[in-house]
C-alpha cells in the first residue's frame, strides 16, 4: 500500500480525462459510438485497485455524467453502481481472466450498464429506441483491451 | 489481464459488505431519481451540480474558441471585404423592412387598443452561444452559454434568425440546455399560416423533419404551407415560423393524412440562438392569417428578427393559463 497516494493521484487523473471526453464534441458518424470511457475506467480502477475505487467511487462518477449528460439525478449513478458492484463481486475471477475473456465480461458489464439507462429512459417516459443506442457497448469492448495495455504499462512504470 | 499487484479487496475481515454499500447507494439513487423526476425538489442542487461542471465545459471548448479566435484573427482583407459589403447590403434590406415594421406596429397597437387586449409588447431578446460540447447522440438537445444567472428559465421559447428552435428544459447556474423542436419527445402547437388550421408538430428524431398527425385527410394543407405557432400552450408565443409543409399524402382509406415539414430553423448549422425574456411572452394568441402579417410569411433576414416580434397579433381568445409540460404531446385540439 505504499503506492496508495500515488495510485489516488492517477484514478482522479484518469477520472478527469475519462468526464471530459464524455462531453467532447465527436464528428457526427462516430459520435453514437462514444465508448463509455469512464464506465471502463471504474472498473479498470475497481479490479485494480480496490480500495480506492469502491463503491462510493463509482456512484459519484455516475453522478458526474447524470450532470453532463443526462436527464435525471441518479440515472446513470445507479447504472455505474451496479456495474461496480458485480466488478468487485467477482473481481478476483476477473482479474486472472485471460484478456479475451475478460473483454466478453467487460461486453456483458456494458450491456448491462446500457440496459439499465435504456430501462430508466423507458419509466422517465423519454426512451431512445434506436439500435445505435447499444453501440458503445461494442465499441467500449473493442477499447478494453487497449485500455488495460496501456494502463498496465503506464501503472508498472510508475510503481 | 489486470495486474494483480497493486491491491485487491480484504479476503478476511473485509470493509463494509459489499452488498449494504450496493442497497444503500442504490436507495439513495432511486430517491433522488424520484425527486428530480417528480418534482422540483433538487433544482438548486442541478443549479450547483451544473456550475461545478463548468471548468469541465471550459476545458472542451478552448480548442474550438481558440481555433475561432485563430482564424478570425487572420481573415484575410477580402473576405472581410466582401463580408461587409454583404453585411451593409443585409442591414439596408433590413432598415427598409423596419419602416414597415414601424407603420405595421402603429397599426397593430391601434388594432390592440380597439379590442382591449392588453399583450405587452417587449421584444427584447437574449443570444445565447451554443456550446461546443456533446449532450447526447440520441436527443436533440443542446447546451447554450447562458444560465439561470442571466435570467435564463425553465420552458424559455429559443428562436434563430428564421424561426423557432425549440425551449429550455435544464438550467444550470451559467448554462442550460435546449430541446429542438426536431427531438422525438418534443411537440408545437401551430396553425397553417395560410387559413389558420391549427395542428401539432410533433418532432420526429430528424433534423430535417417534423410530423403532423393530427391532420385529418380532408384538411387543406398543401405542399409549401408556412406553418408558424399558434401560442395555444402558452410557452411560445403565436406567429413564429416554425416549418413548412415537405410532404402530405392523403389515403382515402385513413382518418389522418400523412404530412411532414421541414423545420425553417437552422437546426444543425446555428452557432448562436435568440432567447425570448419574460415580457415578449405576454398571452397573444391566435392570429387569423387572413388578417395580413407580411412578416410571418417568409423567413426574415437575420437582421429582423431580434426588433421584429410578430407575435402581437389581436387575440381572439384566451391562452390556456396551463403550462404544459412541453415533452408530452397534446391531443389534437380541433
Amino acid at each position: 500500500m505504499s503506492d496508495g497516494r500515488i495510485s489516488r493521484v492517477r484514478v482522479t487523473f484518469t477520472v478527469i480525462l475519462a468526464i471530459i471526453f464524455a462531453v467532447l464534441p465527436l464528428p457526427e458518424p462516430i459520435n453514437a459510438a462514444r465508448p463509455d470511457l469512464l464506465l471502463l475506467l471504474v472498473i479498470y480502477w475497481s479490479l485494480s485497485a480496490p480500495r480506492i475505487a469502491g463503491l462510493l467511487f463509482a456512484w459519484f462518477c455516475g453522478l458526474a455524467i447524470d450532470v453532463l449528460k443526462g436527464i435525471i439525478l441518479g440515472q446513470h449513478a445507479l447504472a455505474f453502481l451496479v456495474v461496480a458492484y458485480f466488478t468487485h463481486k467477482f473481481q478476483l475471477r476477473i482479474r486472472i481472466f485471460p484478456l479475451s475473456q475478460q473483454t466478453l465480461t467487460v461486453f456483458a458489464f456494458l450491456a448491462l450498464y446500457q440496459f439499465i439507462v435504456f430501462w430508466l429512459d423507458g419509466i422517465i417516459g423519454q426512451p431512445v429506441t434506436t439500435w445505435m443506442r447499444w453501440l458503445p457497448v461494442i465499441s467500449g469492448a473493442i477499447l478494453w483491451p487497449m485500455l488495460v495495455a496501456g494502463l498496465d504499462t503506464w501503472n508498472r512504470r510508475n510503481r | 489481464m489486470v495486474t494483480l499487484s497493486s491491491d485487491s479487496r480484504n479476503i478476511i475481515g473485509r470493509g463494509p459488505p459489499l452488498g449494504a454499500g450496493l442497497f444503500f447507494l442504490g436507495l439513495v439513487s432511486v430517491g433522488i431519481m424520484m425527486l428530480d423526476h417528480r418534482s422540483n425538489y433538487l433544482d438548486t442542487v442541478r443549479l450547483w451540480l451544473g456550475a461545478a461542471a463548468s471548468p469541465v465545459y471550459a476545458v472542451v471548448q478552448t480548442p474550438g474558441q481558440a481555433w475561432d479566435w485563430l482564424t478570425g484573427s487572420f481573415a484575410d482583407r477580402n473576405r472581410l471585404r466582401a463580408e461587409n459589403s454583404e453585411l451593409t447590403e443585409q442591414l439596408r434590406e433590413a432598415r427598409v423592412q423596419l419602416l414597415q415594421f414601424d407603420s405595421l406596429r402603429e397599426e397593430n397597437v391601434r388594432l390592440r387598443a380597439v379590442r382591449e387586449a392588453s399583450a405587452g409588447v417587449g421584444g427584447r431578446t437574449m443570444i445565447a452561444e451554443i456550446m461546443r460540447v456533446d449532450v447526447d447522440p440520441f436527443r436533440h438537445r443542446v447546451r447554450i452559454n447562458k444560465g439561470a444567472d442571466d435570467g435564463v428559465f425553465e420552458t424559455q421559447p429559443v428562436l434563430d434568425a428564421f424561426g423557432i428552435v425549440g425551449q429550455v428544459v435544464q438550467v444550470d447556474k451559467y448554462s442550460s440546455t435546449i430541446i429542438l423542436i426536431s427531438d422525438s419527445g418534443h411537440a408545437i402547437p401551430v396553425q397553417v399560416n395560410r387559413n389558420g388550421i391549427r395542428s401539432i408538430a410533433v418532432g420526429a428524431g430528424d433534423m430535417n423533419k417534423l410530423n403532423l398527425p393530427y391532420l385529418t385527410v380532408e384538411s387543406d394543407v398543401k405542399i409549401g404551407d408556412l406553418l408558424v405557432s399558434s401560442g395555444l400552450d402558452g410557452i411560445f408565443p403565436a406567429g413564429y415560423p416554425v416549418a413548412r409543409v415537405t410532404k402530405v399524402e392523403r389515403n382515402p382509406a385513413d382518418t389522418f393524412a400523412l404530412v411532414e415539414a421541414r423545420p425553417l430553423a437552422q437546426l444543425d448549422r446555428d452557432r448562436e440562438v435568440l432567447l425570448l425574456t419574460a415580457e415578449t411572452l405576454a398571452p397573444a394568441v391566435e392570429p387569423p392569417a387572413s388578417a395580413g402579417k407580411p412578416a410571418a410569411t417568409e423567413p426574415k433576414p437575420a437582421a429582423e428578427t431580434s426588433s421584429a416580434t410578430p407575435a402581437q397579433a389581436p387575440s381572439g381568445q384566451p391562452a390556456p393559463a396551463a403550462r404544459a409540460p412541453a415533452p408530452q404531446t397534446q391531443p389534437p385540439q380541433e
